[in-house]
């Protein structure tokens, strides 16, 4: 081994694609980026504010806000992948080859899929339990705050991870998912599926964390008064995708372990020879990937439950129908994994076994749907962007649940798997689902963290331009996908006559494209209106009906002055229409101390360390791997010797801060 | 701001002549039996859906729009949240809906199994042609055991013969399909998958892997040759006649990765070539044959193979 490999393992200056234009000319943009905003924060002198309010912040609203920005950074890196795929096809009807090789093209949607599912979606649903979860159930903080700083920086270095590699290396060319043997060393040997593992590994570590914490907090830190019946609706979703998180992102980190060592230690659990095999590689990623897109879509259900009631001014319709529909998705959703291959040979036997079970979630997803369209029957309905967000889901959901019941009959998934249909389906339910949903939300909490609403303007014509972009870009693919497309093209032959209709699907991107352009605007003026726009009652909307509403925004950073008891469901609506005392806005006399945490970096610590280690694996580089080691132990080690942790805050403290407040 | 609104109407008369011009919508466009079944099913759960996809889309709209906070006429019961005969309707009508989709799902699921012989075989008399395919990077080859021969990135089938390929791959997972004909199924290392299917008409269409191996992956497409009884035995007299022999050594020059491969025909391919293929991944598995000449039910189901 030569000094070289020991200090650099396989990472050579080859490894930079400086010849490949594209690449080149996104790394130097992403550099510029990262400097301008780290000479910024240097001239402002604002790293240790940033340090001691932001990074080692264990205050949930604050980790909500930062799991946000990175899913708002990780949504433009994966919506500059589709932009690229779309162009793309749009371009490459053989004899014309497009401007993109397959080796890159591959590489594209793989990020694409990967970046949009667990660096945007994920981190947007932690952002938005942090932001809403614990306001809601009356506490606090989650249960384990240090542990949620922690999950936080682990999820950002897995994405770091994912940015690295498209500088330094390749990344995992082989799908979002990786299938096996096309994974294996032998047709993959670059680092990109390496990558992959660990940004998956370590990210996804912090998924299972968080997902035990917010299930601990929602079992354990609930008000006086607050049954688990008189949750609001959005605990209860969260409450079951948190189940499908401890139960699912072991079975993913499990997986990926094997492909690991297949890769390194030259095992073989998934090769096509020496007792491999690859088809169970296929069934425990699908185990845990089925339940992963539920993880995703009960918050956003939740969101919509709460918006409709809102903003129609009235009470869930069907509260308790709602929590056993949730429940019984929630259990659906591991007996199903196998639709996912039907193509793979199982007898008829089990394919009409799974192929039944997966359209038996068609039932209470369509109670949901009748419960939200008769929260709004005899209501007052105020058109407000949240609410745009779940009209426009009602209707687009209704299409991408009818294909997705349309797959679920094997016969037509023999013809349509593996097709663009797939994609149009799959995109219909994640766009038209989890993307509204999400951003209802974010619209919907955001004064309270923030203390001023967004903008309504820009949030409109964002609305609509997702909406419009949305039909344009998938609508055709469905179209396509009966024409016998299938998905991950590269290039097509002109004679098919698809080419219009991707034309069309990439002008449909971009319209998407003009959407994330308002609402980064939306962001830039709703901060420059904000005074405009203030939330000066706290009672963001007029109608909240739920705790968070009680409190003043931006929320404070122990949540609640005095705790709240709870006797009814939709507690601060009763506490309205009773005339019942807010103690939350009135300055009390006396108050309980409140017992805090410290903040603390060993989070940020241990994620650092975590994200050595593994760029580390990925290369080769053995220094690195065992700094990483040493660290992720000796941080958390030093810190359990400490007992400077907590604090507590007395009465006069709160009523200070509290008198200034009003 | 003109010339933006010339734009948007010319790019929206070309989205609704989108549906007019040449494309073809090859699943709703079958040639084979199991493909027409196949549509059918789609097209009958899809209309079977609508029942209650169509109610809710239309409602989504009025709803929202009658109870309008501007529109005061609307009654409004702040605090009307329940209904167990309302919610008794709409867990039935979905139940109900999901019953009978369910129903064709366990039948159609059997019937269109792809391992099974043709349950509704228009052509119970014809010979039952068997084909062994093998996925290579990224090439498709396909031997016709009975006739010792083999054509790599272009396949012949007889009209109106019920075809049975036994599929695997030599390299990463891929797919089978010939949309017109039949759906697909995985071809896998190491294993041996099974679709039966059979052309209903003469003529030319298109068959591809839909699973993703790498980079060749988007040149893994072929055309299906669906010709007579004449033609095709005319075919394969040709293809015994080809010049390469499908031995040791140009099977090692397939395996080699390529795009784009234009046809080849192979002959004097061996009795167990795609058997081998097969279990070389396995191991030593004495007595052990897969494709055509291992398969019990062949033999018995089709007694007049012309063998």
């Amino acid at each position: 081994m030569t000094i070289q490999q020991l200090i650099f393992g396989k990472l050579t200056l080859e490894a930079i694609p400086y010849h490949t234009p594209i690449i080149v000319g996104a790394g130097i943009g992403m550099g510029l980026v990262v400097l301008l905003v780290l000479g910024l924060i240097t001239y402002f002198r604002q790293w240790g504010y940033l340090w001691r309010e932001w990074i080692t912040s264990i205050d949930h609203k604050k980790i909500g806000v930062m799991y946000l920005i990175l899913s708002l950074v990780m949504l433009v890196r994966g919506f500059a992948d589709a932009i690229m795929m779309r162009t793309q096809q749009a371009m490459a009807a053989s004899p014309h080859m497009g401007y993109l090789p397959p080796e890159h093209f591959n590489q594209i949607f793989s990020a694409h899929g990967v970046i949009m599912i667990f660096f945007v979606a994920m981190p947007l649903m932690f952002g938005l339990l942090n932001m809403a979860l614990p306001l809601q159930i009356g506490a606090r903080d989650v249960a384990f705050p240090y542990l949620n700083s922690m999950s936080l920086w682990m999820t950002v270095v897995g994405a770091m991870l994912v940015n690295i590699s498209l500088v330094v290396g390749d990344f995992n060319a082989t799908g979002w998912l990786a299938y096996p043997p096309l994974s294996e060393l032998s047709y993959s040997p670059t680092v990109g599926v390496d990558y992959y593992i660990w940004a998956l590994q370590i990210s996804g570590v912090g998924s299972l964390l968080s997902g035990i914490n917010f299930l601990v907090t929602i079992f354990k830190m609930r008000c006086p008064g607050m049954t688990l019946m008189k949750m609001p609706i959005f605990c209860w979703a969260a409450l079951c995708a948190m189940i499908l998180v401890a139960l699912a992102f072991p079975i993913l980190t499990a997986t990926l372990g094997m492909l690991l060592l297949d890769r390194f230690l030259g095992m073989h659990f998934f090769t096509a020879d020496l007792g491999g095999n690859a088809m169970m590689y296929v069934n425990l990623i699908w185990a845990w990937g089925h339940p992963e897109v539920y993880i995703l879509i009960l918050p956003a259900f939740g969101i919509f439950s709460e918006v409709v009631a809102t903003f129609s001014k009235k009470p869930l319709f069907g509260y308790t129908s709602m929590v056993y529909a949730t429940a019984a998705i929630t259990l659906l959703s591991f007996i199903v994994w196998l639709h996912h291959f039907f193509t793979m040979g199982a007898g008829a036997d089990v394919n009409a076994f799974f192929g039944i079970a997966t359209m038996i979630i068609a039932i209470p997803t369509g109670v949901k749907i009748f419960n939200w369209l008769f929260t709004m029957y005899h209501g007052r309905v105020t058109f407000s962007v949240p609410m745009l967000w779940t009209i426009a889901f009602v209707s687009t959901f209704a299409i991408g649940g009818m294909t997705g019941v349309l797959m679920s009959l094997p016969p037509v998934d023999f013809q349509l798997h593996n097709s663009v249909f797939l994609v149009a389906h799959f995109h219909n339910v994640i766009i038209g689902g989890v993307v509204f949903g999400y951003f209802a939300g974010v619209t919907y909490w955001f004064p309270k963290i923030f203390g001023f609403r967004l903008d309504e303007k820009w949030g409109k014509r964002s609305f609509w331009c997702w909406l419009v972009g949305f039909y344009l870009a998938f609508m055709p693919l469905y179209a396509l996908g009966l024409m016998g497309m299938t998905r991950r093209l590269d290039y097509y032959p002109a004679s098919t006559g698809w080419h219009p209709w991707l034309v069309v699907a990439m002008v449909g991107a971009f319209v998407i494209g003009a959407g994330i352009l308002c609402q980064l605007i939306q962001a830039y003026v709703s901060i420059r209106d904000r005074r405009k726009n203030r939330d000066v009652t706290g009672d963001a909307w007029i109608d909240g009906r739920t705790l968070e509403w009680s409190i003043p925004s931006p929320a404070p950073f122990y949540n609640f002055a005095v705790t709240p008891v709870v006797h009814e469901r939709d507690a601060y609506w009763h506490m309205k229409e009773k005339g019942i005392e807010n103690p939350n806005t009135t300055v009390q006399s006396h108050y309980d101390d409140i017992h805090m945490p410290k903040n603390t970096s060993v989070g940020f610590l241990i994620a650092v360390f975590s994200g050595i280690f593994g760029f580390g694996m990925t290369w080769g580089i053995y220094w690195m791997v065992v700094l990483g080691i040493v660290g992720i132990f000796v941080v958390p080690m030093v810190r359990s010797f400490s007992k400077n942790i907590d604090y507590y805050l007395t009465s006069d403290e709160i009523r200070k801060m509290e008198t200034a407040r009003q | 701001m003109r010339l933006l609104r010339c734009f948007f109407r010319a790019f929206l008369l070309v989205c609704l002549a989108l549906p007019l011009i040449s494309c073809h919508f090859a699943i709703l466009d079958p040639k084979g039996v199991i493909a027409e079944t196949e549509k059918h099913v789609f097209l009958e759960s899809v209309f079977l859906m609508l029942i209650v996809v169509i109610p809710v889309i239309i409602l989504s709209f009025i709803v929202p729009w009658r109870y309008r906070a501007k529109n005061t006429k609307a009654v409004y019961k702040p605090e009307w949240s329940n209904s167990h005969l309302l919610e008794f309707i709409w867990w039935a009508i979905p139940c109900v809906i999901i019953a009978v989709l369910a129903t064709i799902t366990w039948i159609e699921t059997h019937r269109l199994d792809p391992y099974r012989p043709l349950y509704n075989n228009p052509a119970p008399d014809a010979a039952v042609i068997p084909i062994e395919a093998i996925a290579l990077n990224w090439k498709w080859l396909f031997i016709y055991p009975q006739e010792h021969v083999a054509s790599l990135n272009t396949l012949t089938i007889p009209v109106n013969h019920p075809i049975r390929f036994y599929i695997t791959s030599d390299g990463p997972m891929n797919s089978l399909e010939i949309p017109q004909l039949a759906g697909q199924i995985y071809a896998m290392g190491g294993m041996q998958t099974k679709l039966n299917l059979l052309a209903t008409e003469q003529g030319i269409y298109r068959g591809l892997s839909t699973n993703l191996s790498g980079d060749g992956f988007s040149g893994m497409y072929f055309n299906v040759n669906v010709v007579s009884d004449k033609d095709y035995a005319q075919w394969v007299r040709a293809l015994k006649q080809a010049p390469k022999h499908l031995s040791e050594k140009t099977y090692q020059a397939l395996l080699v990765p390529s795009a784009n491969n234009p046809p080849e025909y192979f002959s004097q391919v061996s009795d167990d070539f795609f058997s081998e293929m097969v279990i070389k991944y396995m191991g030593p598995m004495p007595g052990m044959v897969l494709g055509y000449r291992g398969d019990p039910n062949f033999t018995s189901s089709s007694k007049n193979t012309g063998n």
